[in-house]
């Protein structure tokens, strides 16, 4: 017997792909597995007033450019009268505003819509090793001895960093550190300390200024941290209590020594940065994000799509899932239905209806329709005729279903119009033709067959999880062609056939 | 429930899946289809091989043709009438006389000539057709079927089963009408099932529907133990079928005539299972003994001997006591 093996590598690489694709969408673009779920996202706003001095005005503000972390879905500005340029670049980005003359006072905007990111970026580029510290003595050998103290203490560029920084914040600082705490009279010349202390062991460090994104704020405070390159990565502390890490709700704005803002022309009044936080649809911010991300991803999604055009596939990328259940009835519980995949489409038609108003609508149609099928026979009519004179009276038994359940104000019998007609004109012919030929009770078990079916594949059909899958997720139905395919292989027996052939069961157990 | 599974597995039942999946995708060519589908084709076919048919009387493509229907009657007061690609047994209209104007059908229910051209022009419609594609109708002499049976059947025509694989018969049945079947030899339509031992040609034992019957219920013979005449020509012209449309996993359905002996009435690429339960044996042992064979080149005859030698009832029972 010749054995073809492709469709194992066939459906499994649909299987993959298709999972695959999810996967990235989950985890790489954030992607909400669910339906409705939300997520946070905040609005930062930086506000700068100027007042006037005189002269032509420039006004410069350092705008986020790669936060580790989040990511910037919306920006805008508020600047009406300035002229704005934004300077781009990779690590660091700028608006400038300029105005000729400033008469009154003007407040200048800038907001955006921070949102979370899943990729990890560094948020500086790999830096150059720092000039050894131009120092004069005594701190010239006091720096050098921290440096060889800290050193033989630690064995690596993460543990001199801590031990360095322990030392400075130390409740009980050596005198080395005395030397230069004297000289220290700010948390900025704290900082800066730091940065000499490990420029003294060839260490690059860089400033991060941010804030935290973990309540809304009126006025967020601007927080330093100390990123410290390990000729790798860049790992980053806290300048004052020495911990290690980049925390979590940690907005970095900027990175390096220069100021948020610098006005030229204009004295600057205030700089106020608030947070708010924002609950959005996850499914728009993962869009978002995709877009941001450029990725192509994103493209496979039938989110693109005018609205009507996206209702219409919601409905198309559910039938595979409909067919999938009819391919296990058929061929694993050896169910039959007239006509092999009709009972998707009436299906469909329950999802219009709701499935007990639509069962009660089907059996009314179809039993009218055979009333008149078998009327119709008597005529002896050849059958494309008959059946068009079918079609036509179920047409006609829909529309009054509707007059009449309208004057009644049930706005069931108007939902009746989505039935298959041609699927149930052809249900109505099978089952007379099997009414004839095999028998009344053939005829309806068939029928109830093909009705359960369709209930089947309705139920499924209607979960809402599948049908939020299949729009955001396509890839969901290459899953599914996976799935039909290795199906397609079963040749083992069939529920229904475990009844079937149950006396040949017994023989065999009365030989052994 | 997994029991029952395991249990006919070893039974070697072979399942709806199975058939499809494993034997008639791998062993009947597409293109061959149309051999046995379409009854006319193959009926010509039997013809060029030397195999005996009943007699065609006539074919009916066109609707303008129905009324031309009484002409190529003649004074015939038997015949059959048969969609040529019609399944299961649908839409075959069986007259064994004539009262005045009246056709009489095989429930003896009087047929009058509008409801007989009514019935052909449903035919040529395609009501009966796999997939309601137009269809020709065949009209054919009837079969006077051996007297042997006549306490095995009422009305209408037994038949007999015989799956071939790869040529060589490896199950028969005999399908014997009964009033439920309206004389029809259909299983679906309520004919009685009855298991044939291939070494000797006598029946075992029958089922209706899915349960076992030791007698006919409407003559209340004895079921077991009829020996069926001339069953070396039975399997013989089974095998030829093999040659004759090139499928190799077929179902041929005989008949005894009383004045022609066996005739093929026709040939089906996708035989039902229900022959297991009439057997009370699952196919899979006895193709997988087929298979085992490998390429040998046997005639039809050797082939024929071959399964009579091999799967009979006989050769069982003495495996088994070894």
């Amino acid at each position: 017997m010749k054995r073809n093996s492709q469709w194992v590598s066939l459906s499994l690489l649909l299987i993959a792909l298709g999972a695959l694709i999810f996967v990235y969408k989950v985890v790489r673009l954030g992607y909400p597995p669910y339906p409705n779920m939300e997520s946070a996202a905040w609005t930062v706003q930086a506000k700068l007033e100027l007042t006037p001095e005189k002269g032509a005005v420039r006004a410069s503000l350092t705008l986020p450019a790669r936060p580790t972390g989040y990511s910037l879905a919306q920006e805008n500005f508020v600047s009406r009268g300035f002229g704005l340029t934004v300077k781009e670049g990779t690590f660091s980005r700028k608006a400038d505003w300029a105005i000729r003359r400033l008469r009154d006072s003007k407040t200048l905007y800038y907001r955006a819509l921070v949102i979370q990111d899943t990729r990890t970026r560094s948020f500086a580029p790999r830096p150059a090793y720092p000039p050894p510290p131009d120092l004069e003595e005594p701190f010239a050998t006091a720096a050098r001895d921290l440096v060889n103290e800290v050193r033989a203490e630690s064995a690596d560029t993460e543990s001199f960093a801590a031990a360095m920084l322990n030392r400075l914040t130390g409740s009980e600082p050596d005198e080395n550190m005395d030397l230069f705490l004297t000289e220290v009279s700010s948390f900025h010349d704290r900082v800066n300390l730091a940065q000499i202390l490990l420029a003294g062991a060839r260490i690059p460090t860089l400033q991060l200024h941010g804030i935290r994104l973990d309540a809304d704020a009126q006025r967020a405070r601007l927080e330093t941290l100390l990123a410290v390159y390990n000729g790798d990565d860049w790992l980053v502390f806290d300048p004052v209590s020495a911990a290690e890490g980049l925390p979590l709700d940690f907005f970095i704005w900027w990175t390096g020594d220069n100021e948020l803002a610098e006005v030229k022309g204009a004295h600057l009044k205030d700089l106020q940065i608030s947070t708010r936080q924002r609950v959005k649809s996850s499914l728009e911010l993962a869009q978002q994000r995709a877009e941001l991300q450029k990725s192509r991803m994103s493209l496979i999604s039938t989110l693109q799509l005018p609205i009507q055009t996206q209702a219409v596939y919601e409905i198309l990328l559910l039938i595979p899932l409909g067919i999938l259940v009819i391919v296990l009835l058929r061929n694993f519980v050896g169910l039959s239905s007239f006509g092999t995949f009709a009972p998707v489409l009436i299906a469909l038609a329950f999802r219009e209806t709701e499935l007990l108003k639509g069962i009660a609508l089907f059996v009314l149609i179809v039993s009218m329709g055979l009333f008149f099928r078998f009327y119709l026979e008597r005529l002896r009519l050849l059958l494309v005729p008959r059946l068009a004179a079918v079609v036509t009276i179920v047409v006609l038994l829909m529309t009054a279903i509707s007059i009449i359940s309208n004057q009644f104000g049930m706005d069931t019998g108007l939902s009746v119009s989505l039935f298959p007609m041609i699927i149930v004109s052809m249900v109505i012919e099978r089952m007379s033709v099997i009414w004839e030929e095999r028998g009344a009770f053939t005829s309806i078990k068939e029928g109830i067959g093909s009705l359960f079916m369709a209930a089947m594949a309705y139920l499924v059909m209607s979960v809402d999880v599948f049908a939020y899958w299949v729009t955001v997720f396509p890839e969901v139905n290459l899953l599914v062609l996976g799935i039909i395919i290795a199906l397609g292989r079963y040749t083992g027996f069939r529920l229904t056939e475990l009844r079937r052939f149950k006396p040949l069961v017994m023989k065999e157990k009365v030989i052994e | 429930m997994i029991g029952r599974l395991l249990s006919l597995h070893k039974a070697g039942v072979l399942g709806l899946n199975a058939r499809n999946g494993d034997y008639i995708f791998h062993y009947n060519q597409r293109k061959y289809y149309p051999l046995v589908d379409d009854k006319i084709l193959c009926k010509e076919r039997m013809i060029e091989e030397n195999l005996p048919v009943p007699e065609l009387i006539g074919v009916l493509r066109e609707m303008h043709e129905v009324g031309e229907v009484s002409d190529m009657l003649g004074d015939r007061k038997e015949f059959v009438v048969k969609p040529a690609n019609g399944s299961g047994g649908d839409g075959i209209l069986v007259i064994v006389g004539r009262q005045g104007d009246y056709f009489l059908d095989a429930d003896g229910r009087m047929v009058d000539n509008e409801t007989l051209e009514h019935h052909i022009t449903n035919v040529i419609g395609g009501i009966y057709s796999l997939g309601g594609q137009p269809d020709a109708a065949m009209i054919e002499s009837l079969v006077h079927f051996d007297p042997v049976f006549s306490r095995l059947t009422y009305h209408g025509v037994p038949d007999i089963r015989v799956i071939v694989f790869k040529g060589y018969p490896v199950m028969a049945m005999s399908r014997l009408p009964t009033r439920r079947s309206h004389g029809k030899a259909n299983l679906h339509q309520g004919a009685l099932g009855v298991g044939i031992d291939l070494g000797t040609g006598i029946t075992v034992g029958g089922v209706s529907g899915n349960s076992a019957i030791s007698h006919h219920p409407d003559t209340g013979a004895a079921i077991a133990g009829f020996h069926i005449p001339g069953w070396n020509r039975i399997l013989d012209m089974s095998a030829r079928c093999y040659e004759a449309v090139h499928l190799g996993y077929l179902g041929a359905d005989i008949v005894l005539d009383r004045d022609l002996g066996p005739l093929i009435l026709e040939l089906n690429a996708r035989p039902g299972l229900n022959i297991q339960i009439a057997n009370r044996r699952g196919l899979r042992h006895r193709l997988d003994a087929v298979d085992a064979l490998g390429d040998v080149q046997h005639t039809p005859g050797e082939r024929a001997q071959w399964s009579m030698q091999t799967l009979g009832e006989a050769a069982r029972v003495a495996q088994i006591a070894s």
